[in-house]
């Protein structure tokens, strides 16, 4: 798959882009195109109406729900709610603890929503909500075999991001920190890694608290963020949306546009040293 | 001049209670309902929390639960003087929990919201908490007292009304509203007894009745825990309420020394008690009372809650001859006075409080668009017209 957001040629490429251009740019990833690189889910939030406002103001196109606990009947549901604003749903195995159970869930959401794209999750203790590497890795290869798109909800682990893409995931997305804790990213090396060395979408997943860390995200170089309870446990969870949208859109610019190099000592904005030469120049 | 008879679709707590309220105005009522009170009413708590139910975002809500809780006493006491029963109803405090302290953090934000609300909220060190409830866990991170937050049985308010009204029940499904000219005139019974009626109120939850629009409504599913005490002193005397790693939960002490413990909320269409549900419950019980070991099992059971999209109940005129008055999401019990007041007043054309019916019309669901957030953007209160809302053919109770 080719990847165009590689870390050297991304720069370069992004010389001549206008402001238009880089807040335009799509974000493809199993075959599809979307306009928004801002994913989000649908727990916790306080009640429909108020999903649906934070949904309308983020932007996004693309909405992970949980199959287990929402079932896909009804004309009132979150899925209904999802198809009225054009939102494609990205069900996902949440809430599963082990390779089978997570297997047979995405079988589940494929007969019930009509779609192979399945987010993968398998937790490995209830305490950290962390993903089980070994039961992830078994899951992902068995769904890709059944001809699944697998979103791969991974540890911020390099080597274990590369042996699913290998596997053939759609995509991979690491955990910035554990689900819900909003501690933003915790080892952003680790995700610079990932992101270098992939071939398939890097969604950075979990650990988002606020706006700034999603920016973040973006400025590492992740083609798209999922974030849930951020905004739907925010005490306003429409303007949290708002300001997810934009946070999401900024550091997508920003990695773009190609950030100036970290500096250990000061140097001064204003070109000094060509005026002073200019100066000299003239009165000698 | 004879009085008006209405017919009320639904036996559960505000369909009895809209009966007995429109009895008391004078009508003559009949009640449709094949198995009074085994719905919604059956499972709900009966906690009146309206400072304790206090979320982010749901404007207007937090006014009519408020409301709806200043008009208990006098509700109850009706009840008693019509009835010669009391319902079983407590005054007692609440008490809300935090286990850790991202949970207090939560908790104490809350308290700021539910103060500017006008509730009582009051924040206490863990150390005064378990002076109020010594069988609080050692481990609390920290507390908030609700002086205004009550409780009543609901059972015992459908078991007092089921009784008061026995006369007027009529023991069969409602399947088909009859309509003349667009006016709702009678209902069609499971046996296929017509009962004529001035109006008609659609009380009956979740369940629908030929003749009626699609109503935005979802079933929400509660699984809920009634326990004996442990022998000796009360367990708890507040009724005390937990947030457990971001899960709420809760433990309502009964007179009689019973315990309710609930409740799960989910939308995964099965009707069946989850098991998974239920560990998390005890289990998160546990961990703010660990005394909760020592009770018994008396009953555990699953019913789905009328929810809506933004929470609020539906409340309002569907046609010259029909009220509807469902969707009282997680707050059924407690909006008991405010739905069935002001569902009498819409039967009767009496003038209701002018923004309160409209935060609940079901109207504000017809427009196609997103839902205006706190319910004010409508000038008047308006009729759902049928016309955008298609006709479904599902039967109560099927």
């Amino acid at each position: 798959m080719q990847r165009s957001t590689q870390n050297t040629t991304e720069t370069t490429a992004a010389a001549d882009l206008t402001e238009l251009d880089a807040v335009n740019d799509a974000f493809e990833v199993a075959g599809r195109s979307f306009g928004s690189r801002l994913i989000l889910g649908t727990g916790g939030a306080t009640s429909l109406s108020t999903l649906e406002q934070a949904l309308a103001l983020s932007g996004t196109e693309l909405t992970t729900v949980s199959i287990r606990h929402y079932s896909a009947g009804g004309s009132a549901s979150v899925y209904e709610l999802l198809q009225r604003h054009g939102i494609a749903a990205l069900p996902n195995t949440a809430g599963c603890f082990t390779a089978r159970d997570a297997i047979l869930t995405a079988h589940l959401a494929r007969e019930a929503l009509e779609t192979n794209w399945v987010k993968l999750e398998v937790i490995a203790d209830e305490h950290t909500l962390l993903p089980d590497p070994l039961e992830l890795f078994a899951a992902a290869e068995q769904l890709v075999a059944d001809g699944f798109e697998v979103f791969a909800y991974t540890n911020d682990d390099p080597a274990l991001a590369a042996r699913l893409q290998d596997a053939g995931v759609a995509a991979v997305m690491p955990a910035g920190a554990p689900i819900g804790s909003g501690l933003g990213i915790l080892n952003p090396h680790n995700i610079a890694t990932i992101v270098s060395r992939a071939t398939v979408p890097v969604i950075l997943d979990a650990g988002v608290g606020t706006a700034s860390d999603a920016a973040k995200a973006m400025e590492l170089g992740c083609d798209a963020v999922l974030l849930a309870s951020a905004v739907t446990r925010a005490h306003n969870a429409p303007l949290m949306a708002a300001a997810m949208r934009d946070a999401v859109r900024a550091g997508r610019a920003a990695r773009l546009a190609g950030r100036i190099p970290v500096r250990d000592t000061a140097l001064a904005s204003s070109p000094g040293e060509g005026m002073m030469q200019a100066l000299i120049g003239d009165f000698s | 001049m004879p009085s008006l008879h209405v017919a009320i679709i639904g036996a559960g707590i505000i369909g009895l209670s809209t009966a007995f309220e429109l009895r008391s105005r004078g009508c003559e009522v009949t009640v449709i309902d094949p198995d009074p009170g085994q719905g919604a009413s059956r499972a709900a708590a009966g906690m009146l929390a309206p400072a304790a139910e206090t979320t982010w975002g749901h404007g207007i809500l937090h006014e009519l639960l408020g409301a709806s809780n200043q008009a208990y006493p006098d509700f109850v006491q009706r009840i008693e003087q019509a009835t010669g029963r009391r319902p079983d109803y407590l005054q007692n405090a609440t008490l809300v929990v935090a286990a850790e302290p991202a949970d207090r953090d939560a908790l104490h934000e809350l308290v700021q919201l539910q103060t500017s609300l006008g509730f009582s909220a009051q924040t206490l060190l863990p150390s005064a908490a378990r002076r109020l409830e010594p069988a609080l866990a050692s481990n609390i991170a920290g507390a908030v007292r609700c002086a205004g937050d009550h409780q009543i049985d609901p059972r015992s308010v459908v078991a007092i009304l089921a009784g008061h009204l026995d006369a007027q029940l009529v023991r069969e499904p409602a399947v088909e509203l009859l309509q003349r000219a667009g006016t709702t005139h009678a209902v069609r019974t499971g046996s296929g007894r017509i009962i004529e009626a001035d109006q008609v109120v659609l009380a009956a939850g979740l369940g629908t009745v030929a003749g009626t629009p699609e109503l935005p409504l979802r079933p929400v599913y509660g699984d809920i825990f009634r326990l004996q005490g442990p022998a000796g002193p009360r367990l708890l005397t507040h009724t005390v309420r937990g947030i457990v790693r971001r899960d709420p939960v809760y433990l309502v002490p009964r007179a009689d020394g019973s315990l309710v413990l609930g409740a799960s909320s989910r939308e995964d269409g099965n009707e069946a008690v989850n098991i998974g549900q239920m560990h998390k419950l005890l289990d998160n019980a546990r961990r703010l009372v660990p005394g909760i070991v020592d009770c018994s099992l008396n009953e555990v059971i699953a019913r789905a809650r009328p929810g809506t999209p933004d929470d609020r109940p539906l409340i309002g005129r569907l046609d010259d001859g029909m009220v509807l008055s469902t969707g009282y999401s997680r707050h059924g019990v407690l909006l008991t006075p405010f739905g069935s007041s002001l569902t009498a007043d819409l039967v009767l054309s009496q003038p209701p409080h002018a923004e309160h019916a409209r935060a609940v019309d079901p109207a504000r669901f017809s427009g196609g668009s997103a839902p205006d957030p706190a319910g004010l953007s409508r000038a008047e209160p308006s009729r759902t017209d049928p016309s955008r809302l298609a006709p479904t053919r599902m039967e109560l109770h099927p």
